[in-house]
Order: structure tokens, then sequence, then C-alpha cells
């Protein structure tokens, strides 16, 4: 089953267009990589599904288990299953991590139409999660992101997205300047979660973290759009090659594309 | 970053002084029945010196962002005498375990009292009583610290305060259970105007925690005008909670003046939420060594509220060390000012200073007025203000709703994260479980983030 499709998205930032007809499909089940050179779309791509304002889709649609996903707010997105795993999550001191995570699961049951989870239920809840990503008790009962490193932050992403149990998650380099273990430990946390039900779109910067988590399918974004699509082994051809390739064939599309669309 | 605002006419009160003389002359017998020779001559003086004071106008720099001509318009009646209160009226502001006192539009409300465990020797009577009881200890410290000369209101409460507190505790005793102070006031079909005078004085090595809560029972405009004078001895510590939580249609001019013996730790946590036109003067002089002013606030207000924290610590000695941060969310058209000046005097070497104005204005039509100030006489000090004025994080806020938050409730835990250091730095469970109770009920789906923090 298609869980989410993207067509023609374009898709830009304040009159600067960043996405420029992208197309994507994901089923369910399947976890596709997205890898791509800084400043080519990869983060808004991300920040677009998760529903962030700031960024403007001036064509294309996004369909996500049939529905149009650019008509809702990004709360029901989330409420609906989609959670974008943050390149940068945000601090927020005051705020509990768990109370947090409590509410907001809260959130998500109610619009499903479930019952409120009792505080008894989602401490067992939470503790078995915790202990798939190896957090701390302490990160638990501190405020959310506040005073954490990078590490930290990155694996309380990943803790996130195993108690708001998406359907379709998004995770947008959150490998990046993580350690070996911490690595290990992300990687533990969506294989995991890999079902028949469930999509991944994981985007990277380093082939590195496919040692962990082999993807179904590899995309090369480059310009705004998917330049190559593969299997696995597109990851380590990359690593070995670069993008200089798909670089220069993006330019040459780009300047062939002008003259059209004027 | 302090936002400055375009010059505009001051507006000058009407000059409508009379009404205190009138209540002073009112008054008369009963403030002549009381008090010390001293006392006499000080009230007499403090009234004239109002009457050539008048109200303050924004023309004066210590009162440029607040415009008291509200005050001296309305039309306002010196309290001559106390309406009851009931317990029911006032049992939301009842704390278990303490020491209670009420007042009642500035006088003592004696059937309300309730005294805990006090130990040997500690006080904690009306001020008309202690005149009575400890007239020597009253009269050596009573108006001997908040100055009338340039501040009209101190003036005010000086000539006309008719009756008020007295806490007294003695050499080396620690009172354990919090002093519960409820200022009640209770408006009247015509406009009261009351000036509680509240005085506690801790001897050497001595520890008390105080509340001082302003709230309302009823419904209408009235004048508050309180002046607490605190004297903390030798290696004293001092922990003050003050709740303004009265009704939007209350004025309250309010002045703390504290005087720091050595080695004294003095706290004062000053959170304001209700009232029209709301003044905190909070100032400390710490003049012995190795004094600690710990000096924090938080002020939330809406619609056409102001407050105005006004803030001066005075480094007379080496080797203190005060701390002070004020947080204000701003809302509506409501309007918050704070000025805070840190004075280094030439001895005050190795002086610590810091002092932090952060203010989140949640909307369009609040506005804020910062002005952090230092005035550094000595060579040898650490020193640090700073004051920021901002809005929510879309980012954050973007990051909430991510999760499953919705817009509302996500605006609602960045605003109480907001206050979170403010809430954290209230160690007393009763007055930070009033605090967060205000938050929760203040804030759009306040039932989310009571659920999540």
């Amino acid at each position: 089953m298609c869980l989410l499709k993207i067509e023609n998205l374009h898709a830009g930032v304040e009159g600067t267009e960043i996405l420029t007809g992208l197309d994507l499909t994901v089923k369910v089940g399947e976890v596709h990589a997205i890898m791509g050179p800084n400043g080519s779309g990869k983060s808004t791509l991300a920040q677009v599904l998760a529903g962030r304002a700031d960024y403007e889709v001036t064509a294309g649609s996004i369909t996500y288990r049939g529905e149009d996903l650019l008509e809702l707010a990004p709360e029901i997105r989330a409420r609906e299953g989609i959670f974008l795993a943050f390149q940068y999550p945000v601090e927020i001191p005051g705020v509990s991590n768990v109370y947090f995570l409590k509410a907001a699961l809260n959130a998500i049951r109610k619009h499903r139409g479930q019952e409120e989870i009792d505080a008894m239920d989602f401490l067992a809840y939470v503790k078995s999660k915790m202990e798939i990503v190896k957090m701390e008790e302490e990160l638990l009962h501190r405020p959310v992101n506040e005073g954490f490193s990078g590490g930290e932050k990155k694996r309380n992403e990943i803790f996130h997205m195993e108690v708001l149990d998406p359907t379709l998650a998004v995770l947008d380099e959150t490998d990046s300047g993580l350690d070996i273990d911490a690595l290990k430990i992300v990687a533990e946390g969506v294989n995991s979660m890999r079902s028949p039900e469930r999509g991944f779109i994981i985007i990277t910067h380093y082939q590195r973290l496919l040692n962990f988590i082999v993807p179904d399918v590899v995309h090369v974004m480059v310009g705004g759009r998917i330049v190559e699509t593969g299997g696995k082994e597109l990851a380590l051809e990359l690593e070995a090659k670069g993008y200089g390739g798909h670089t220069r064939a993006a330019e040459a599309a780009a300047e062939a594309a002008m003259p059209a669309s004027g | 970053m302090a936002l400055a605002t375009p010059k505009k006419a001051a507006t000058t009160p009407a000059a409508n002084t009379d009404a205190y003389t009138r209540g002073f002359a009112r008054l008369a017998g009963e403030l002549a029945s009381g008090g010390s020779p001293r006392l006499q001559a000080l009230r007499q003086a403090a009234i004239e010196r109002f009457a050539e004071l008048g109200f303050p106008t924004t023309r004066q720099e210590a009162w440029r962002f607040t415009n008291v001509a509200p005050i001296a318009r309305t039309p306002l009646t010196v309290a001559t005498d106390a309406p009851s209160v009931t317990a029911a009226d006032i049992e939301r502001y009842h704390y278990a375990d303490c020491t209670q006192m009420v007042l009642v539009n500035g006088r003592l409300a004696p059937e309300h009292t309730r005294l805990l465990g006090l130990p040997e020797g500690v006080v904690v009577s009306s001020l008309a009583e202690a005149w009575q009881s400890h007239p020597q200890l009253v009269e050596e410290h009573l108006c001997r610290y908040a100055k009338f000369d340039d501040h009209a209101f101190v003036a005010l409460n000086t000539a006309l305060h008719a009756d008020g507190v007295f806490i007294y505790v003695p050499k080396g005793v620690v009172v354990e259970t919090p002093i519960n102070l409820i200022l009640v006031g209770a408006p009247q079909d015509e406009p009261l105007a009351f000036f509680p005078r509240l005085l506690f004085v801790t001897e050497e090595s001595s520890q008390v925690t105080i509340f001082e809560q302003h709230v309302t029972v009823g419904e209408g405009t009235y004048f508050t005008c309180p002046v607490l004078e605190i004297v903390a001895g030798a290696n004293t510590t001092i922990d003050h909670y003050k709740l303004q939580r009265e009704t939007l249609a209350a004025f309250h001019m309010s002045t703390l003046q504290v005087k720091q013996h050595r080695d004294s730790n003095f706290s004062s946590h000053c959170l304001s939420w209700g009232g029209l036109i709301v003044r905190n003067d909070v100032n400390t002089t710490l003049d012995g060594e190795n004094c600690t002013a710990i000096l924090n606030g938080l002020y939330m207000v809406e619609g056409k509220q102001l407050v105005d924290n006004h803030m001066r610590v005075e480094h007379n000695m080496p080797n203190c060390y005060s701390h002070e941060l004020y947080k204000g969310i701003l809302e509506g058209k409501s309007r918050g000012v704070f000025t805070g000046l840190i004075y280094v005097k030439k001895d005050a070497q190795k002086t610590d200073a810091v002092q932090a104005n952060r203010n989140l204005l949640l909307s369009n039509e609040a506005l804020c007025n910062s002005q952090p100030q230092l005035e550094i006489l000595a060579d040898d000090v650490r020193c640090t203000h700073g004051s920021t004025v901002g809005q929510l994080d879309k980012l954050a806020i973007f990051y909430l709703r991510s999760r499953g938050i919705g817009e509302e409730a996500a605006r609602s835990l960045l605003t109480y994260a907001f206050a979170a250091d403010i809430v954290t730095r209230v160690k007393l469970p009763q007055v930070r479980r009033d605090l967060e109770e205000f938050l929760f009920r203040r804030l759009p789906k306040g039932e989310i983030v009571r659920q999540a923090v």
C-alpha cells in the first residue's frame, strides 16, 4: 500500500525555490534513504512534510494514506502518524521531557478516538522504550532537550519517535555528529520499529548510517529533486564516487529547463 | 534592549492631594492615639511633603513610563475603618501550617489571626499592638529606612498608615513555620485608599520566611499603598514572597525597603498578576560585608494592566553579592516597566552583582520599557546587567506541534517554559503551587500545560 506519494513538489522560502519538482513514493514497510550534498533541499523536504509554515508549497501535491497532507496543520499530521526527528531539536526549558511526551501521546490518542493513557501504564510504556535507546532515567525528568549534549538530543528524538509510534517517520540527519555508539543506538531504534505497517524516510549526509540501517530504496537528491533512485548498493557507490556526477547532471538539467519555465 | 518611547507631553495628575490632607485631618484623632512624638512629627512632615510633591508625573525620571494620573483622578477617600471579611472569603489564600495574620483595608482583622508554634520571643502582631507591647523596638526601626523626601507614596503611607504588621525575631531564633500575611482589599461603594505599614526586624543569626499576599474580597476600585521595611540583622536568613493577586480594578503602589547587616541573606520573590496600575519599589542596601540579596520577580499582565518594578540595590560594603532576575509576560495592551539600578559605592570592592530583566510579548499591542542601570564607583567589581524583549520562538512552537500538541497549547507551554525559571526558584511549595495554578488557569489550554510540566 502506498503510504506517501509526492508529485512534482515545488516549495521554497521567501520566494527562493528550493524543491524544484520532487517526486517520491514510499510504500508501507519500506525504509527510504535520501542522500545528497549540502543545500540540495533534504531538510526542506523534511520540514515541508511536517508542515512548517515558513516553507511555501507553490506547486505539486503530497498524498499521505490517500489524504491531501498539505491541507493538514502540523499537529494534525503528527496525530495522523507523521513524525519528524529534527536535525536541531529545540530546547524547551521548564517542560519536563516525560510529561510533555505524555501530553503529546494523549493528544494523538484523543485524535484517534482512544482513551487517555493513565500515569502508571504510561510509565511502564515509557520505560520499555527507554531501554531501546539506552536513555538515562535522568533525561526523562529533565526539561525537553535542555542542557542535553548533541548526542543526547538525537537520542531523545528517537525516544520520542518510539513513544509516539508513528506510521511515517522522517529522520533529518539524525546521524550527523554522532559517535559510533550513539549512531548504533539511533540505528537500533529505527530497526526495532521497522514493520510492515510503517515507513521511514531517512535523510542523511553520510553513508555510514546505512551500514546499520539497511534501506530498501536509496535516493540521490540534488538541486531540489530526486535525480537517481536505486537499491542499497547506490549508497556505497555514492560513498566511493561522491555527488560530482549528479551535481553536474542536475546543473545541466536545470539549464535545459530554464527556457521552458521562462 | 530597552524600547524607547517617543517623548510626549507629561501628564500632570489633577491636584487631587486634598483628599489625602482631608483624610489626614479626619484620622488625626486615631493617628495621634498611638506611636511616639517622633512618629507624630514624621506624619506631619510627611503629609506636608506629599502636599508639596503631589502625585508623580511622567516628567520625573523614576515615573517616566508609569502614568499614575488615573489614581490621582479617582475620587478616593482615605479609609477610616474596615469591613469584616469571613473565613470563607479568604480561605483560598490560607496556607496550611503557617502563622497567619490578616489586614483588611490596612487594619488588623484579629479574628483571622493564627499564631502557630512561634518560638519564645518572636513577635507577630499588628503595628498598633506593637506600639503598646514593644514601643522601643518599634520606635527604633519604624519609618527609619523608607525615605519619603522624594517619594510621594512613601510620604502618604508615612503620614496616613493606621495599622500594619510588626514581626520581630530575636537573636539566634529560627522561625520554622512561615508567616502568611494576607492583606485584603475590600472595595466599598466609594473608592477607598489605605496604607498598610509593615515592619520586620530580625536580630543576629535568626531566620524567618514571610509571605505577603495582596488580595481582593469583592469587586471595585481601591488604592492600596503599602510600605514594608525589613531589617536583616547580621548573619540572618530572610525569605520574603510577595504575591500581588488583586482585582484588575485595584491600584497598588508599594515600597519594600531592606536594610542588610553583615553576612545577611535576603531573598525576595515578587509575583504580580493583579491590579490595574501596579508599582513595586524594591530597594535594598547592603550595609555590611558578605551580604547576599536575591531579588526575583515574575509579572504577567493583560488588558490595560500596567506593572512597574523599580529596583535599587545599593552595594555600600565590599564582598557582597546581589542577583536580580525579573521576568515579564505581557498580553493584550498591557505594559511592563522595569528599572533596575545597581549602585556600587567606592569602597564596595569585590562586589558581585547580576541583574537581568526578560520580557515576553504575547501580543503586538503590549509594550515593555526596560532600563537596567549600573552606577559603579569601585574599581574591582563584577557587575553585569541585561535586558531582553522578545516573542515566542516560532521554531519551538513548530517543534511542539510536530509532536501532536495543538498550536494554542504549544504557545501556552512555551509561555509556561518562559516563566519556569522563576517558578522553580520559588522554593516554598505553597507559593509555588499558587503560582502554578495561576498560570494553568490563565494560559489557554492550561490543562495540557498542567499535564506536561
